[in-house]
């Protein structure tokens, strides 16, 4: 069984965690397979000084993620005796996340209720409501 | 501090008593003299890009242009056609690796291209050439445009193929680039002096074309609206806040007008669009313009050759094609194969000349703004007899304004926050080009990029007090200059973007590069 759990950097991924941890708890083999996306769009306007350093910038935007985000979760998993890696991948969130755990054949994604509220969810939807309408396969959305 | 403060006041009084009648009239005289001095200058240089071919009166740099783009064309088997789709579908986005998500994307390297090439000269340029050469110079325009969109390609696939990236992994190319290189990679002399070369015309190309000509046109379109006033005053305040982004690091001014500018061309391609469709009996008519002039010039200046000259020089200066500046832009993608950033850097000329330029001609030809001579049916001359004549003696950026005035009464207003943006990004877009092209001469280094960016403001202001005439000659026979080196170099380096070619087409046929979204 794999799982993806989509990860936003705020608290709340802890709950995320925490659940994924218990379904792998009782089955005999689970891959967990935690995803961050930052943000970022193919169809934006840059200037060429911001184009030529774009790669430079990616790099540590990923290490970043990385060192702070998905790093400490995979160990966390880890430490609970799971298998768990990481991915790091800029895009959409939610068609992102759709994405990965549809390639890899996930059989569940995990995420948390979003953290957006107010205005800004009201006018774009957030990315975890995006997910749960969009999504090719099962979403669990913890609460 | 009391001391400073009085001493404040009393110059602002002085000022204050003084610029109605001294100060302005001094004001006056200093553009006056600025002109003169600039033409003096610059007279030797635009005259020999601009000399005719011997027996006749057509400038051989507009046939080196034509030529060249023909060259590829037909050396590339029309690639500007056979991959038009191709090259969209890339722009979408469709052969994307999502694994590479984040990096510089084609349609971003497309967009920042564009913004350095739409600007005056589709505005401007176009009503220059249609104000000289008559409705026909748009038929020569959309022609060299769709010619010009393969030297884009050429140039840049060799722009991404030659670049160079740096450990820090930020990345520099262009045509300097790729001249040394390349050449030092067939094994032709001369590659590094034809480099330097390039980057000389390079750096006097960002500061006519990509600078003077922008701050002379603003000042143009905002004295329109405001009434006339020392060009200097405009140089100034635009200096400033291009000072304020390239030295200070303001980037948040160039990001609003990255982000601002493509909606400003949507914007201005919609109001086209609205006076041409409130007009829409006369498109015809003016369609037969274009193709009566096309030929017979309509009793412009120099009949249809006077019109083909026009058309295809402000082709060249709007859109770039084979000047090698969009080679700069577009070397910035990751990308392994450059020639997919050929692929999309060939839609270039088409959204700029053949789109928005005839746009622009279009709605400056059904605005009947250029005057008939109802007997003849010809364009009537002004009275020096060097362009046609117009309903307010409107030339340049006050044409196309006027033309625009005449169906939305209040266009001209949003036009003059259009023109003064674009006139801006653009001069952005090419104090990046001048700077690569600097620091391949002199070397990279604080200092010596400090000294490129502080030359680069105070010919914004020399640009706004001249007066149109030297500073479009100017700007016209740097930009070409360019071009010399650029497309010489291309005939020697095309062969390598052929291989290419012919590997891509070929592993694209097999399906070994294939689309990740469907």
């Amino acid at each position: 069984m794999k799982l993806v759990i989509g990860l936003d950097g705020q608290s709340s991924g802890e709950k995320a965690l925490e659940f994924a941890k218990s379904i792998a708890a009782h089955s005999v083999s689970c891959e967990l397979i935690v995803v961050y996306v930052i943000e970022w769009s193919p169809f934006s306007f840059q200037t060429a000084e911001e184009n030529a350093q774009r790669h430079k910038r990616r790099e540590e935007e990923i290490s970043i993620a990385m060192e702070r985000v998905v790093d400490p979760a995979v160990a966390s998993l880890k430490e609970a005796g799971l298998s768990a890696r990481a991915i790091v991948r800029h895009g959409d969130v939610a068609d992102t996340i759709d994405d990965i755990a549809h390639s890899e054949g996930a059989s569940q994604i995990i995420v948390a209720r979003s953290s957006a509220g107010g205005l800004t969810s009201r006018l774009f939807g957030s990315s975890t409501a995006n997910l749960v309408m969009n999504a090719r396969v099962p979403v669990t959305v913890v609460a | 501090m009391k001391n400073l403060n009085s001493i404040l006041l009393a110059v602002a009084a002085y000022l204050a008593l003084a610029i109605p009648a001294q100060a302005q009239e001094a004001a006056a005289s200093l553009d006056a003299r600025v002109n003169e001095a600039f033409a003096n200058a610059t007279g030797w240089f635009v005259n020999f890009i601009f000399m005719s071919i011997p027996g006749t009166n057509f400038p051989w740099i507009v046939m080196w242009l034509v030529i060249g783009a023909s060259v590829f064309t037909i050396y590339f088997a029309a690639v500007q056609f056979r991959f038009f789709g191709h090259a969209i579908s890339l722009v979408k986005g469709d052969y994307s690796n999502p694994d590479d998500a984040g990096e510089v994307s084609h349609f971003q390297a497309l967009a920042t291209a564009l913004s350095g090439t739409v600007g005056l000269g589709n505005i401007a340029g176009v009503a220059v050439a249609v104000g000289i050469g008559g409705p026909g110079a748009t038929f020569w325009m959309i022609l060299a445009g769709l010619l010009g969109m393969a030297s884009k390609f050429t140039e840049c696939t060799l722009g991404v193929k030659y670049r160079n990236e740096y450990p820090d992994g930020t990345v520099s190319g262009g045509p300097m680039y790729y001249i040394s290189k390349g050449f030092d990679e067939l094994g032709l002399p001369g590659g590094k002096i034809l480099a330097v070369l390039f980057s000389v015309f390079c750096i006097l190309g960002a500061l006519g074309g990509g600078n003077m000509f922008q701050a002379n046109q603003a000042h143009a379109q905002i004295t329109q609206i405001t009434g006339d006033f020392p060009g200097w005053i405009t140089g100034l305040v635009f200096a400033a806040v291009v000072f304020a982004v390239i030295v200070g690091g303001i980037k948040s001014i160039a990001k609003v007008t990255e982000k601002v500018v493509p909606f400003m061309g949507i914007l201005y391609v919609g109001a086209s669009i609205v006076v041409l469709i409130v007009n829409y009996d006369m498109i015809g008519w003016a369609v037969g313009q274009i193709f009566a002039g096309a030929f017979t010039g309509l009793g412009v200046a120099g009949g249809f050759v006077g019109a083909l000259i026009q058309g295809f020089k402000r082709a060249a200066f709007s859109n770039e094609a084979g000047v090698g500046s969009a080679a700069i832009a577009h070397s910035a993608v990751k990308t392994k194969e450059p020639i997919t950033e050929g692929f999309v850097s060939l839609l270039e000329p088409l959204i700029d000349t053949v789109v928005i330029c005839t746009m622009t001609a279009l709605v400056i030809i059904i605005s009947q703004q250029l005057i008939i001579d109802e007997a003849t049916g010809n364009y009537m001359l002004n009275e020096a007899g060097t362009a046609i004549a117009t309903v307010n003696g409107n030339g340049g950026v006050a044409l196309t304004s006027a033309a625009f005035g005449s169906a939305i009464s209040w266009f001209p207003f949003v036009l003059a926050i259009a023109v003064i943006l674009f006139a801006f990004s653009t001069m952005i877009s090419w104090s990046y080009y001048g700077l690569k092209a600097w620091t391949y001469l002199f070397g990279e280094g604080k200092t010596t990029e400090l000294i490129f960016k502080i030359i680069f403001c105070v010919f914004i202001v020399i640009g706004a007090a001249a007066s149109l005439g030297p500073v479009i000659d100017f700007s016209d026979a740097a930009i070409f200059a360019m071009a010399v080196v650029n497309i010489f170099c291309l005939y020697f380096l095309m062969k390598v973007v052929r291989t290419e070619l012919v590997s891509y087409s070929a592993r694209l046929k097999s399906g070994e590069i294939k689309k990740f979204k469907h």
